[in-house]
């Protein structure tokens, strides 16, 4: 008879054996993957996809590829202010979102505009935040790619790193209690996985039963730092288990096995109201941000390696080319047209007026207090002092 | 950025700086840490002026330590460059992504003796090492860490240092000046420059100076700013005011970038007879009550002028202060020319901001009152 002793949680067993939990299991966690480097499947037991949801999730992938080269473009070429890629996670960005349903509820980090590609935010309503211009959304009040969209689902950009982790918890606790078919997904970097805020998140969410799915894309870096200095870990997928939270990793590269993942992810978190963790491996292909050189903190060849070697555009292409789904033809086309519409598409936010001032005030509140009321009316008479201080642009 | 900048007026202090004409800059005291009174000076901007006390820090005591997010490389301003490569990544390093972290560990080195001088990346950013999470490590532990411990135990070596303010292109998130919640918490000092050369020199007594500091870097001065900065170790001193400039018709507070748009401000009025007294207060907690106030008596008015929100600000702080011991000698109400009540806005900052018209037409108003 072993001895046990009833403890909060369950029985626990007594042994005579001191032996200390190792920091790390012998090996890592291994690695969820469904097409090799060829683009051939590794099995034939895959969550499968459709030839209309293939070439969509091509074309998709595709279209944030060129919005973000025209894009950074512009921003070089001081059009804009700021602007901040996706390279190389193209396929997390659109794999995820288009194994979830529309009804699901995003709350995003930032490197993830290609969720609202799949759900039909279209170029005109990325480059209209971009150039916070009067048909932002966002009226013109954040920084470029500070993108949101409540028809979306898709919940505001916010700079501070982790944030929307908690937040996304209380949200699907709301999802739970309104017994809705739907969950919420949020997204982050690892970097974002040393905040307290994403410890909060998944004990809150553990405790709470809530159906969200943590999506963690481990690109290795995190401006300068690199993975090496922000965690000691088994990466992120090794801290579900600790909080008592189902977690996977999965080949961030392959959009067929994020595919899956997060299909299976998002089953389990609605059907057992659970939270689901899924760290998806990857790479930050291109520099931070605009602000950033990555070259002066890491390898060319490290760069060269992922972009061209591993890149998730190149091996989903062989897999539909091989299927028969697209040809040269097609992805010409699909390219020229993407590429038109966004050129279109700045060239009409560039020209389009500025929100008007009233929208430097509204928003603060439901509605005005009296302090803005009166500091409106001051800023009013002192425009029309110094018309020379202020922007044309803004209509006043 | 150019034409943003033209809009604040800041390219004309740069160029002014270019032509040599460094008024605003000069400092009236500056105390040799070293005794050394013949250091030879440099033309340098203000993230290498912060960049220089770091190396001097790190160099004069053996027990500090720099360290933050991305401070290995040099940090996203370049205020780190060269340091980890000169004394080491045990004493430079990068941490995981974590203010709470950051400002918990740093107290905790601090408390055992040791100089921490730890970075955050954006003053934006230090609210998880505030409030956010919980452990609120700025204001209720290194605030406190003497007090409750009947000074036993203290973390004076403890030194945050976070870049503040409006950059032309920052929104929300890039652009905050948050000094006033700061100077809520006894127990910590809160220190902002104007200058290159008066980085230095208050980095320097921040990092040397015996209670924890949070010292607000002005980030649209790192590159802007240019000004002749000693080479040698020297401090300037906490908790004084210096007038930057003397008048006798209306006194100016202010602190870090807004100072170069008051000054401007100052030269525009000047043209209309209007003669103005100028204070940078550099130290907000505890602050110079003594300067600002001799200079109140003198001219009977004051204006104040900061970035962040005028409400609640801590304008505020020195209007109430400043009226209960010049109640008889003021003769107009107490002018605040500030940030509006409301999230810093990105395309709407040229409109939040304080600018050198708004105050000019506050002096205008003051001195007619
Ligand atoms: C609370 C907070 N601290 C610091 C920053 C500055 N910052 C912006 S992005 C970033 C790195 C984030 O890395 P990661 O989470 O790995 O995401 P990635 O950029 O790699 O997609 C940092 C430190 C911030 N935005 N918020």
């Amino acid at each position: 008879m072993f001895q046990s002793v009833d403890f909060p949680g369950g029985r626990v067993a007594f042994t005579s054996e001191m032996s200390f939990i190792a920091e790390s299991s012998e090996k890592r966690v291994k690695c969820y993957r469904v097409l090799d480097d060829n683009g051939h499947p590794m099995s034939s037991r895959f969550e499968q996809v459709s030839k209309e949801v293939a070439v969509k999730m091509y074309s998709s992938m595709v279209t944030l590829q060129i919005m973000d080269t025209i894009f950074y473009e512009a921003q070089r070429q001081g059009r804009l202010s700021f602007y901040l890629t996706s390279n190389g996670e193209e396929a997390i960005n659109i794999a995820s979102a288009a194994a979830l349903s529309p009804d699901d509820v995003v709350l995003p980090q930032y490197r993830e505009p290609g969720v609202l590609i799949w759900r039909g935010f279209t170029m005109q309503e990325f480059a209209n935040q971009c150039f916070g211009n009067k048909a932002d959304y966002g009226k013109g009040r954040q920084m470029p790619i500070h993108y949101g969209s409540n028809k979306h689902n898709y919940f505001t950009v916010s700079s501070p790193i982790a944030t929307q982790l908690p937040q996304a918890v209380g949200a699907a606790y709301s999802v739970k209690m309104d017994r809705r078919d739907a969950c919420v997904v949020t997204y982050f970097g690892d970097g974002g996985s040393s905040e307290g805020d994403f410890h909060a998140s998944l004990n809150f969410a553990a405790v709470m039963e809530a159906p969200v799915v943590f999506i963690c894309r481990n690109n290795g870096w995190a401006i300068s730092t690199p993975t090496s200095e922000q965690f000691r870990s088994d990466g992120i997928v090794v801290k579900g288990q600790a909080y008592g939270v189902r977690s996977i990793r999965v080949d961030g590269n392959d959009a067929l096995a994020v595919y899956g993942a997060i299909h299976a992810a998002r089953e389990m978190a609605i059907r057992e109201q659970r939270p689901i963790l899924v760290e998806a491996l990857t790479y930050r292909v291109g520099h931070h941000s605009t602000s950033d050189d990555s070259t002066k903190y890491r390898p060319a060849d490290e760069i060269q390696r992922w972009k061209i070697s591993r890149n998730p555009l190149a091996r989903f292409r062989k897999w539909i080319e091989r299927n028969g789904w697209l040809n040269d033809e097609d992805e010409s086309e699909l390219r020229d047209n993407v590429r038109k519409q966004l050129l279109h598409a700045i060239q009409v936010a560039e020209r389009t007026e500025k929100p008007p001032l009233e929208d430097l005030f509204t928003d603060v509140y439901d509605h005005l207090p009296s302090n803005l009321q009166e500091q409106e009316k001051l800023l009013r008479d002192t425009i029309e002092k110094h018309p020379q201080d202020y922007p044309a642009g803004v209509p006043v | 950025m150019a034409n943003c900048l033209r809009r604040f007026g800041r390219l004309g202090l740069i160029s002014k700086a270019k032509n040599g004409k460094r008024e605003l800059y000069s400092t009236t005291s500056v105390s040799p840490a070293s005794g050394d009174n013949t250091s030879s000076t440099k033309s340098i901007n203000l993230f290498t002026a912060v960049n220089q006390a770091l190396h001097i820090a790190l160099d004069s005591d053996p027990r500090s330590y720099v360290f933050g997010e991305d401070v290995g490389f040099g940090g996203v301003f370049r205020c780190t460059t060269g340091l980890a490569d000169r004394f080491g990544k045990q004493r430079v390093f990068n941490t995981p992504l974590c203010e709470q972290g950051i400002v918990g560990f740093a107290i905790g080195l601090a408390a055992m003796d040791n100089r921490a001088i730890a970075e955050i990346q954006f003053v934006d950013y230090i609210y998880p090492a505030f409030d956010q999470a919980g452990d609120i490590p700025i204001v209720n532990e290194a605030a406190k860490f003497r007090y409750r411990s009947g000074n036993q135990f203290n973390c004076g070596g403890l030194t945050i240092r976070a870049p503040y303010g409006a950059v032309g292109h920052g929104g929300h998130y890039h652009s905050q000046s948050p000094e006033a919640f700061f100077c809520h918490v006894p127990g910590i000092k809160v220190v902002i420059p104007r200058s290159p050369r008066q980085a230095k020199g208050l980095l320097l007594s921040c990092i040397r100076d015996p209670n924890p500091v949070v010292f607000f870097e002005p980030k649209w001065l790192y590159r802007l700013a240019v000004e002749e900065v000693p080479e040698n170790d020297y401090m300037l001193p906490l908790s004084e005011a210096e007038v930057i400039r003397e008048g006798s018709d209306i006194t100016l507070v202010g602190w870090g970038a807004q100072l170069s748009i008051m000054a401007e401000a100052c030269v525009e009025a000047e043209k209309d007879g209007i003669s103005c007294e100028l204070i940078d207060l550099r130290t907000l907690l505890p602050w110079d009550k003594e300067t600002v106030e001799a200079s109140v008596k003198k001219t009977g008015r004051l204006l104040i002028s900061h970035e962040a929100p005028v409400t609640g600000g801590f304008g505020a702080e020195i209007s109430a202060s400043i009226v209960e011991r010049c109640f008889l000698r003021l003769e107009a109400p107490v002018a605040r020319v500030c940030g509006l009540d409301t999230p810093f806005p990105l395309v709407f900052e040229p409109f939040y901001m304080p600018t050198k018209n708004k105050i000019l037409d506050a002096i205008k108003a003051t001195v007619s009152y």
